[in-house]
């Protein structure tokens, strides 16, 4: 036989252990936390460690409880604040603004998702911090503007861009006939995109707010700066949290020396994986159903 | 709806504004040259030298490893090589992974590191990066593959090429332009993501000199100093902000120029 067939052969065979390779690496990480995280796990139940609310490493008692609260309430917030914003920015670019201006945007929204996650939390030290602490104090909350608000506020900014591009990535899919139709039957070009474009694009844009959820939900430095990191449950917007990422990056340093905690640590590290990519695969299905039509 | 979409460009500006005249402000010719002196941390004299040269080190040793690693993934994801169905479980998966916090990342090079018994090193450090930079690689140089035009390479294999010589002689330099582009966009996201190499990098204050030495890096410089009490390390926090921010943008701007540039070798 042809050399240069068998090199092809050769080349084909390894493509198989090259795909294996990138199939496995999600598995290997889910796998290693694991069993990391199974010291933990053999020794409390997993809905006393996470329905708990007593957090005391050194006796040995890790209830995740605010933690997670913490997580889903500042993701929430920043979620409620930047869906409006980010479905009509991504509305009035697909259906009304020129072909520039979409352009224009689209450059804005790439450079905000480029920002390192590091300078939107200085960013908001800088600015958004004060701002709450002024607004809380007008409210008659004391607070330092360390808070569940500033968190969400920076985590909505954050997200922003992926909520914006793949919904107007869904929303340009649409297919033009389907307007033009609804156009013809004299609508006015509201009517088309409230009852038409957006019925037809619901499924798509839905998994793009779940992009954006999953996000926030693990996004871990810019809310570690901001959230004020107390391991409470907060009563108020205007409390200081503690989510999941911030509590794992800000004790990475101590695990080595309390016995469990490593495991504990690790274990809400496999919590965070489980979560995020559990909504991330339902958000990539529905996308790619959407694609097909 | 332009309110919203005033509101999406007037934080970006706001961003830019805020970081470079906070950093413009403090930032001096020996932050840029100097490692950190004694009783830096107190706001005496240094620089973050040790930082720059640190976050290059890291993001540069990760780009290379995951371009490695990634090339080989994408050009595999072709359908010549690969069926339809694994490739799109394939594709899943790597979107998957890029939906993955880098706190996760950084977990999980953490457990790599304990059971291989590395300390916090730059190893360690570009190993997460690396994981972290390889489903952005892969899928960014994927889709710009994809997308060739199949008479391309049918003309290809019409003159008697293999599958493996019409991947690296035309698939290649046809997907050149996105390589580069996928190649900067990892890098852009590495060298500013700071969750995946807190546990795995560790801090100094020294520029490391093997693989296996600590390394200090920009966005944990910002991270640091400015959680500390003492308005001058403040200072430096913000200095080191700005210079993270312009190498992003710089990365940023250079990909969009780069594609441009060589798409002109490109068969259209």
């Amino acid at each position: 036989m042809n050399w240069r067939k068998v090199k092809d052969r050769l080349a084909a065979r390894s493509m198989l252990v090259v795909i294996a390779f990138a199939n496995s690496i999600a598995f290997l990480i889910a796998l290693g936390l694991f069993i990391k995280s199974r010291p933990v796990l053999a020794k409390e139940s997993i809905v006393d460690l996470i329905f708990s609310s007593t957090w005391a490493p050194l006796r040995g008692e890790f209830g995740f409880f605010p933690f997670i609260v913490g997580t889903i309430e500042v993701t929430l917030i920043a979620m409620v604040l930047t869906i409006p914003v980010c479905l009509l920015s991504a509305i009035y670019l697909s259906e009304y603004a020129h072909r520039l201006v979409r352009e224009g945007v689209r450059l804005v929204v790439d450079i905000m998702a480029g920002i390192p996650s590091v300078l939107y939390g200085l960013w908001g030290i800088l600015v958004i911090v004060p701002f709450v602490r002024n607004l809380g104090h007008a409210l008659g909350h004391a607070t330092t503007g360390y808070s569940l608000l500033s968190g969400g506020i920076i985590l909505g900014m954050m997200v922003s861009p992926i909520i914006i591009s793949v919904s107007l990535e869904v929303l340009r899919s649409v297919p033009m006939e389907a307007r033009e139709a609804t156009l013809a039957l004299g609508t006015t070009r509201w009517e088309t995109v409230k009852h038409v474009v957006l019925r037809v694009a619901r499924h798509g844009i839905l998994s793009a707010i779940v992009l954006g959820f999953t996000r926030a939900f693990g996004e871990t430095i810019a809310v570690l700066m901001i959230v004020g990191n107390v391991p409470k449950v907060p009563q108020s917007i205007f409390d200081p949290a503690y989510p999941l990422p911030a509590l794992l990056a800000n004790n990475y340093g101590e695990m080595m020396s309390i016995p469990m905690y490593e495991s504990a640590l690790l274990f809400s590290a496999f919590i965070l994986l489980l979560v995020v990519s559990g909504f991330n695969l339902a958000a990539h299905i529905t996308l790619l159903r959407t694609e097909r039509g | 709806m332009i309110a919203s979409i005033s509101i999406v460009v007037a934080v970006l500006v706001a961003i830019l504004l805020v970081i470079t005249l906070r950093g413009a402000s403090s930032l001096s010719l020996s932050m840029l040259i100097e490692t950190p002196k004694g009783g830096y941390y107190l706001g005496k004299g240094g620089g973050i030298a040790n930082a720059i040269v640190g976050s290059l080190y890291l993001s540069l040793g990760a780009t290379i490893l995951a371009f490695l690693l990634s090339l080989p993934i994408a050009f595999a994801l072709q359908k010549e090589f690969t069926g339809r169905h694994l490739a799109n479980v394939t594709r899943l998966a790597l979107d998957i992974l890029w939906g993955t916090p880098s706190i996760v990342y950084g977990a999980f090079g953490f457990v790599l590191m304990i059971t291989l018994g590395l300390h916090a090193s730059l190893l360690g450090g570009i190993i997460a990066l690396t994981l972290l930079m390889l489903p952005i690689m892969t899928r960014s140089m994927e889709e710009v593959i994809r997308m060739i035009p199949p008479e391309l390479k049918e003309t290809s294999y019409a003159l008697g090429a293999t599958r493996i010589e019409t991947t690296f002689r035309v698939v290649f330099k046809q997907a050149l332009p996105g390589i580069m582009t996928g190649i900067l966009l990892a890098f852009g996201r590495g060298i500013g993501d700071a969750a995946s190499i807190l546990f795995t990098a560790g801090y100094t204050d020294y520029i490391p000199r093997s693989l296996l030495d600590p390394v200090a890096s920009l966005p944990l410089a910002v991270f640091f100093q400015v959680a500390t009490p003492i308005p001058e390390v403040q200072q430096r926090a913000y200095a080191s902000a700005l210079i993270l921010l312009v190498i992003v943008l710089v990365v940023s701007v250079a990909s969009r120029l780069l594609g441009r540039r060589f798409s002109r070798n490109i068969v259209r």
